[in-house]
């Protein structure tokens, strides 16, 4: 093969010796973000190995009854989770109850009646509440929407309902305060609705065009083509989203500690005043010590199994649509 | 004469004066896999120093495979390996010991879609030349006014060289592309469809472009233009299905192939 | 079926009626219910933004933003000591969340492709992105407040940046991956070892984008409160140079001061909000309009 020692030879002639930059910067630079990615995953185990051992007390001493009991007495060292769970699902309930139905209304207005012109203001109107922070809303909770709350709605209701079997108790505000499970649920209804509104329009607007047009080419209404056409086709990422808002609205905090009431008490009725988890751990955290400290804790992990579970859900919907 | 088809490289090289067919890339039982799927079956080829070698075929045939293999740029993506022998003045380039980098600052490469880089004309060109050398200042500016000269923008761009690479139009971009690659001073540089996204005014300037760089660089081009091919290149290999159907000097590829295939596709049968 | 056959198009009365009743009061409904929704929304936003400056500004006072919080029950003061250490807070935070963001961004986008513990990291960051900010107080209590023996500045903002590091993660990945994967190409073809054509062309394709998740990240931490509450409390003067004990900021004053009962505070705590509120939907407005761009492009 003449020709190809030729043309080593050329290659020697030719080619001088290249220095690269340094290899061990480039190591040092991906094992920096690798250490970064992997520090995502030690925060997580750090939040859960944190309220798991401080809530390891309460746990060894209650056990299971922890969950079911509704004591809550600094004084006897008698702690329950319950009041705290049930209103964190109510609220939580109430919250999707209201704020499911408004956010897939903004998201059909957006995407399919709104004109052009309004589409980006109001968008952007909607994605702003979501800035808001939550301390705010629950100003807004509790010094304009409560006391316009008790007047229009609670007193006028309780006289009506008063005495009445199932309604009679479940409508019934003993103090008509505007504060209680049924205005969190209100507020946390607020909050969720730009996000399960803003990822529903997103999904929405990724329908094609086509399938849109095609349906109101048969003579379809808008009726029909959302609730035949689009809802069925983005359903189970706005399940996500709804879950999203679910996760969000069982651990939000402020807003909720200022409209909740953060009585210990379990009531039938929507208006009367309770806790989230959340709000106790924000109202009592600083003032406890001992045992209720670590009863505190063990409420943040059961809020932590709680959330984690609904977000886990969420985003394995989410997800499974951004792949497909 | 099918003899001659299958093992072309030995019958070339073996059959012409050596001087001006010096081999600078030999490819021997190059296999290579995209997963599972088998994307080059058992190729062999050579390319000459200092010429230009056009690789055509119709989409999926492996040509713009084949291309990615000399600089190894497919092991950015863990799932696609070569196995066999690329021979660049002797070295096999998919040895695992050959330094990446190094080997892509001699190969240099040229996409499809300009690839300007985030940053002004001149940071553009002097990317590369700063991984590789240190230079001071006044020489970097040769440097970079020579290669931007050699592909034919110094003169559009010499006043705004401050200004974003990106902010040129789509022909300017790619010879800003190639001023970068040149800059290097690599040994070959790969053209993968160079004009497929740019209007026939900016493919003129670039087959133009390629002609003068000939003098300096061996040049291989994947082109789906097979005007293109005729007009540029010395060579020609015709791949079909990842397989090396036929290889010879171009205007035997053209004027009167071995292979049936090959004179189907060249004549528009199909493709 | 029959009822309704869409290609007669010849408008008679006779047959627009064959378009059933329901389905035409279904869709008026519909109409109506979305738009109805969308004005309470904007409705909501409307009155918040009302409440705020209607009270903020009956709160303000010259010295609101030169002296610190006054003693309970008290006359005068202002919020300089919380408007400052908010901002300390904050800025620790973003300092701290920024590298590693954006590095385990990288990590996700550039180096993790296919990878499983990639897709792990991933998913579980989207939990933490949504994950009760009072439980990351819990965490940094227990991580750094317990075994320090005290409230401080450090540890609010440790808080906020876990907070803020979810956000810039996301931001990052998506952005790195808006990228073409030519331009890496490119870059690796002219010899670039990796880290160096993320940093100097994959980085600054994305720079937009990334700085906006920056933003976003900020305008989150800005008005977070329940961390705050077990990490960096509050504080009626101004702090101490070393963060140590507790460091007054705008979310925990504006919280202690509403519920109090003095209405010099509960002015303060309008006031505050008044600000806070500002600077973030300011913050959102800037991080919409940084984007911008590079969607144009």
């Amino acid at each position: 093969m003449p020709a190809l020692s030729q043309s080593i030879a050329i290659a020697e002639t030719r080619s001088t010796p290249r220095r690269g930059p340094s290899r061990g910067l480039d190591a040092v630079f991906r094992t920096c973000s690798y250490a970064a990615a992997l520090l995502v995953l030690l925060v997580l185990a750090g939040i859960l190995g944190s309220i798991l051992y401080g809530g390891w007390p309460v746990f060894r001493e209650f056990g299971f009854g922890f969950l079911t009991s509704s004591a809550w007495n600094i004084g006897t060292e008698q702690y329950g989770a319950l009041v705290a769970v049930i209103g964190t699902l109510a609220s939580a309930v109430i919250a999707l109850l209201i704020g499911v139905p408004v956010s897939l209304g903004i998201a059909i207005f957006l995407t399919q009646l709104c004109p052009g012109w309004a589409r980006k203001p109001v968008a952007m109107t909607i994605e702003l509440l979501a800035a808001v922070p939550s301390i705010i809303y629950g100003m807004w909770g509790l010094f304009i929407f409560a006391p316009i709350f008790a007047r229009f709605v609670q007193i006028p209701l309780s006289n009506l309902v008063e005495g009445l079997p199932v309604v009679g108790t479940l409508l019934y505000a003993r103090v008509p305060s505007g504060v209680g499970i049924f205005t969190a649920g209100i507020i946390l209804a607020i909050m969720i609705v730009p996000f399960i509104a803003s990822i529903a329009r997103d999904m929405l607007d990724q329908i094609p065009t086509v399938l849109r047009e095609s349906a109101y080419g048969i003579g379809c209404t808008t009726w029909e083509v959302v609730r035949h056409v689009l809802v069925p086709q983005a359903a189970v990422s706005i399940i996500g989203a709804i879950m999203l808002g679910l996760g969000r609205a069982l651990g939000e905090t402020m807003a909720v500690t200022f409209v909740v009431g953060n009585a210990n008490r379990l009531s039938a009725s929507i208006f009367d005043p309770s806790s989230t988890i959340a709000s106790r751990i924000a109202n009592e955290f600083n003032e406890a010590d001992g045992l209720q400290l670590n009863a505190l804790m063990a409420l943040g992990c059961i809020l932590f199994v709680i959330t984690f579970i609904v977000l886990i859900v969420a985003r394995l919907l989410t997800r499974r649509v951004r792949a497909a | 004469m099918n003899a001659a088809s299958a093992l072309p490289t030995g019958d070339l090289s073996r059959g012409n004066a050596a001087t001006d067919r010096a081999i600078r890339i030999a490819v021997k039982n190059l296999n290579f896999y995209y997963g599972s799927f088998h994307g080059l079956k058992n190729v062999n080829l050579n390319f000459y120093d200092r010429k230009v070698t056009a690789l055509i075929g119709p989409s999926g045939c492996g040509k713009s495979t084949l291309l990615r293999c000399f600089n190894r740029i497919y092991s950015l993506y863990p799932e696609q390996r070569a196995e066999g022998e690329i021979l660049l003045d002797g070295r096999n380039v998919l040895d695992s010991n050959v330094d990446l980098n190094e080997l892509r600052s001699r190969i240099g490469m040229v996409f499809q879609k300009p690839t300007p880089f985030p940053m002004s004309i001149y940071d553009n060109v002097a990317f590369g030349l700063r991984l590789y050398e240190k230079l001071p200042k006044a020489d970097l500016d040769v440097r970079v006014e020579e290669s931007l000269r050699k592909s034919a923008l110094w003169d559009e761009v010499k006043d705004k060289l401050k200004q974003a690479g990106t902010g040129l139009s789509g022909g300017q971009q790619q010879r800003l592309c190639i001023a970068r690659t040149v800059a290097q001073k690599p040994e070959v540089i790969l053209f993968d469809e160079p004009t497929s996204a740019l209007d026939p005014i900016s493919t003129g300037r670039i087959e133009e472009l390629m002609e003068q760089l000939r003098d300096e660089f061996t040049i291989v081009i994947v082109t789906h233009n097979m005007q293109q091919a005729a007009r540029i290149s010395q060579y020609t290999a015709f791949m079909y299905l990842g397989e090396l159907v036929e290889f010879g000097q171009t205007d035997k590829i053209f004027m009167n192939p071995n292979e049936r295939k090959t004179q189907d596709y060249i004549t528009g049968r199909f493709g | 079926m029959d009822a309704t056959n869409p290609l007669v198009t010849t408008p008679s009365p006779l047959r627009a009626s064959r378009v059933r009743p329901g389905r035409r009061v279904a869709d008026r409904a519909l109409r109506i219910s979305c738009l109805v929704a969308t004005v309470v929304g904007a409705v909501v936003l409307g009155s918040i933004l009302l409440m705020l400056i209607v009270e903020g500004i009956r709160g303000l006072s010259p010295t609101l933003f030169t002296q610190p919080t006054p003693g309970p029950g008290s006359e005068g003061g202002g919020i300089a000591n919380a408007i400052l250490g908010s901002l300390v807070l904050t800025t620790i935070g973003i300092v701290v969340a920024t590298p590693v963001g954006v590095m385990a961004g990288t990590y996700l986008a550039e180096y993790g492709r296919g990878s499983k513990l990639a897709d792990i990291i991933r998913f579980l960051n989207d939990v933490l992105l949504s994950a009760p900010s009072i439980l990351i107080g819990l965490f940094v209590y227990t991580l750094m407040v317990r075994p320090m023996g005290t409230y401080s500045g450090w540890a609010g903002g440790v808080a906020l940046a876990i907070i803020a590091v979810p956000v810039i993660v996301r931001t990052t990945e998506d952005m790195l991956r808006l990228v073409p994967g030519t331009l890496r190409e490119a870059g690796a073809a002219l010899g670039a070892p990796p880290s160096k054509v993320i940093t100097s062309v994959t980085w600054r394709a994305a720079s937009s984008g990334i700085v906006t998740g920056i933003i976003l990240a900020l305008a989150r931490i800005a008005g977070e409160t329940a961390p705050l509450l077990f990490t960096a409390l509050n504080n009626n003067s101004w702090f101490s140079p070393n963060l140590m004990g507790g460091v007054a900021n705008l979310p925990v004053m504006i919280y202690q001061f509403a519920l109090s009962p003095y209405p010099n505070w509960q002015g303060l705590a309008w006031a505050g909000a008044l600000l806070i509120t500002t600077t973030i939907l300011a913050l959102s407005i800037i991080a919409r309009l940084v984007i911008k761009p590079q969607n144009a492009r």
